[in-house]
């Protein structure tokens, strides 16, 4: 009856394979790992006026290297900011309290993720601290509405000339020059 | 010409009609044949370890086109590193499921239905009847339930060869950064996607296997007959599968 | 259950396949005991009354009683459990192709029973022996002859010790010799197994040999009945074409058709 011995040892290898490739599937392309199998962290928080579409599973980094990821997004309803958790790996148990959060985009249309830049204080970051200096997400919209508005202010300076460069409100690029250029004199 | 229409639609909903008592009377065997758990064993082996070659190749060339194309569309905004994420939820949500079903259709559905075609061509079916030997529990279920099984995790195979044959491509081959290509991935893709992906298969696989055995099952006892079963099973199937494909997609969003 | 001396009893049945009526007020009697063979030309039906027999198709009207149980009264499962007091021998042998020649045989046992395996073996090998394939115990299906593969299939069929054994046109397609095995083991397992055979056949020379009784149907009736010899020298035209294996008579040699001049001298479609 060696026919039904390697049958089941093929039915088995097969079933086995599968679940295999099912695991390998819910567990190593989300972000969701199996909670036992993550390493030891340590969670911070920091408020973003403006989060963009990060998003939980985003990967926080420093100086490129990934150090942590997002792991939680919330709104706090009294001072109308996002409030990010920030999972790291305790590996990296030396960041100073003054360092800054902000939210970076990878590549042009790629996920947004957090970077941290190191500050200069000799105390470190510990578990369930805040990070203070945040700097929020840069979006598109915002700078567009911008870029435009810019455009518009100086085409309307240019097309009436007489009014003096100094009393002109804050357009500051464009009237600092000749200033200075004055003060070098 | 109106009554042809007429009739043709009348044999369509009859055949429906007909085609989901049969699956009620797999279903209202299936905990009887469960026993014999060494019948569906044995399909199992035969759906699935037996159709391993083909969806393991068939994923790996899938996977590298996937990592081509995409690498080649998304480098245009500058965005290979998204690659991973493209290449895992195409495949995960999509292409494993709904290839691998279709493949499954052409190699384990005709089997099937050959199979069962046979034997009701030489009357064995008859025989096992005559010998008080339900045929329905003996032979056909085991082999609907082989195919159930089997599907979703052929699925599964085809969709992680698939990812690492996009790997393959991006990485290896066009420089993607292999960093940005798994934790892109990770962090796109969601727990809902795969589920997704698991729910089409298994639904798949419930549609092609009962397809199947159903058309070998009531196969015409002759050659032309058999023929036809396997035809029809193919050309069904595959048409069965792209429909609830569309009706699943749609329900996930 | 009453041990009636027929164990299968039809009356006046009617069946109609697709609005054509294949038996009209049929009645048949087929006593214990005996090899009774049902004949007739192709076409009358011969393989529908053995399903009708053996419950596989529900008549119109009418009723079948075997071994005391009416047909149409009994449920599936019931059908079943009579199933299994009868053993059925199928033109192609139908055998299962994907077992051997051993777990063929074994199949009814290991299907129903509890035995030991070490009985059912016993078993296997002693109906093997009866119709001497024993040494044949380990080949497939597909490694065997017609001849072989019919009495592979005949071992499996008395293999649960029925009362009823069924033969579905055993001779078809045989050589001489396979021929004469099978006609001895038909006799041979009738006398000392104590059962009664069915033979459906259309082979009269073969089955006057060991036929107790025949029946000859034609256009849905049995048109006589009684032994070999009897009907040899039957008054009616039917039988003695059937018997004499006439090209014409009853059952005429051309099929209907217009005027054979008129077709030949007529152009293509100008009727």
């Amino acid at each position: 009856m060696h026919k039904s011995r390697t049958l089941n040892l093929g039915t088995g290898t097969f079933v086995l394979l599968g679940f295999a490739a099912l695991f390998f599937l819910t567990t190593q392309t989300t972000s969701r790992g199996l909670p036992f199998m993550s390493p030891p962290h340590y969670d911070l928080m920091a408020k973003f006026d403006n989060v963009g579409d990060l998003k939980v599973g985003s990967p926080v980094s420093m100086s490129g290297v990934e150090i942590g990821r997002v792991t939680k997004i919330d709104f706090d309803e009294k001072d109308f900011k996002a409030v990010v958790v920030l999972r790291i790996n305790a590996r990296y148990s030396q960041i100073p309290t003054d360092s800054d959060a902000s939210i970076y985009t990878q590549g042009l249309l790629g996920g947004k993720f957090i970077g941290l830049t190191a500050g200069g204080a000799d105390t470190y970051l510990k578990d369930k601290d805040q990070i203070d200096f945040t700097q929020s997400a840069f979006v598109l919209e915002n700078l567009i509405g911008q870029v435009l508005a810019n455009f518009t202010k100086s085409k309307a300076d240019a097309q009436a000339p007489d009014t003096a460069p100094s009393s002109a409100p804050a357009d500051s690029k464009t009237a600092g020059k000749p200033k200075a250029a004055e003060k070098a004199k | 010409m109106l009554r042809e229409l007429w009739e043709s639609l009348t044999d369509a909903l009859e055949a429906l009609g007909s085609v989901f008592q049969f699956l009620l009377r797999l279903i209202v065997n299936s905990p009887r044949a469960l026993l014999r758990f060494d019948l569906i064993s044995q399909q199992i082996f035969n759906s699935g370890a037996l159709s391993l070659v083909i969806i393991m190749l068939s994923g790996l060339f899938v996977g590298m086109v996937l990592g081509l194309q995409g690498y080649d569309l998304l480098q245009r905004f500058g965005s290979e590193e998204a690659l991973g994420e493209a290449a895992a939820i195409g495949l995960v949500k999509e292409l494993g499921p709904v290839v691998t079903a279709l493949l499954f259709a052409g190699r384990a559905g005709t089997a099937l239905a050959s199979e069962l075609g046979l034997m009701r061509a030489t009357d064995q079916i008859s025989a096992m009847e005559m010998m008080a030997v339900d045929p329905i529990q003996r032979v056909v279920v085991p082999r609907f339930l082989g195919g159930v099984i089997a599907m979703p995790l052929l699925a599964a195979i085809f969709s992680v060869i698939g990812i690492y044959g996009a790997q393959l491509v991006g990485v290896q081959i066009m420089g993607v950064d292999g960093g940005s290509f798994w934790s892109q991935m990770r962090a796109a893709v969601h727990l809902k996607d795969v589920n997704e992906g698991i729910v089409k298969s298994m639904v798949f696989g419930v549609a092609c296997s009962l397809i199947a055995v159903y058309q070998g099952y009531y196969a015409t006892p002759t050659a032309e007959g058999v023929g036809r079963a396997t035809t029809y099973t193919v050309v069904t199937s595959a048409v069965v599968i792209l429909f609830l494909d569309y009706l699943i997609t749609a329900a996930f969003l | 259950m009453n041990q009636s001396s027929a164990i299968v009893e039809i009356q006046n049945l009617d069946y109609t396949v697709n609005s054509r009526p294949v038996f009209v007020g049929l009645d048949i009697k087929i006593q214990r005991g005996l090899i009774t063979a049902v004949m007739g030309p192709s076409g009358t039906g011969k393989t529908t009354l053995l399903r009708l027999i053996t419950g596989q198709v529900i008549a119109d009207r009418g009723s079948i009683e075997v071994a005391g149980e009416n047909l149409r009264a009994l449920s599936r499962a019931n059908l079943y459990v009579l199933r299994r007091r009868m053993g059925m021998l199928f033109q192609n042998g139908a055998l299962l192709t994907d077992l051997s020649v051993f777990e063929n045989v074994a199949f009814p046992l290991r299907e129903h029973t509890d035995l030991p395996e070490r009985l059912i073996r016993q078993l296997v090998l002693t109906k093997l022996q009866a119709v001497g394939l024993r040494g044949a115990a380990e080949l497939m299906p597909a490694e065997l002859s017609g001849g072989m593969s019919r009495r592979v299939a005949l071992a499996r069929a008395i293999v649960m010790d029925p009362e009823l054994l069924i033969y579905d046109e055993p001779f078809v397609g045989l050589d001489p010799i396979s021929l004469g095995v099978i006609l001895r083991l038909i006799r041979r397992l009738n006398d000392t197994l104590g059962i009664t055979s069915i033979v459906v056949s259309h082979d009269v020379k073969e089955i006057a040999t060991v036929a107790d009784q025949v029946f000859l149907l034609s256009g849905g009736k049995v048109v006589a009945s009684g032994t070999p010899q009897e009907l040899k020298s039957y008054p009616s035209e039917t039988v003695k074409q059937f018997i004499g294996g006439l090209a014409d008579g009853p059952v005429p040699f051309h099929f209907p058709a217009p005027d054979y001049f008129g077709e030949l001298l007529s152009r293509s479609g100008d009727l």
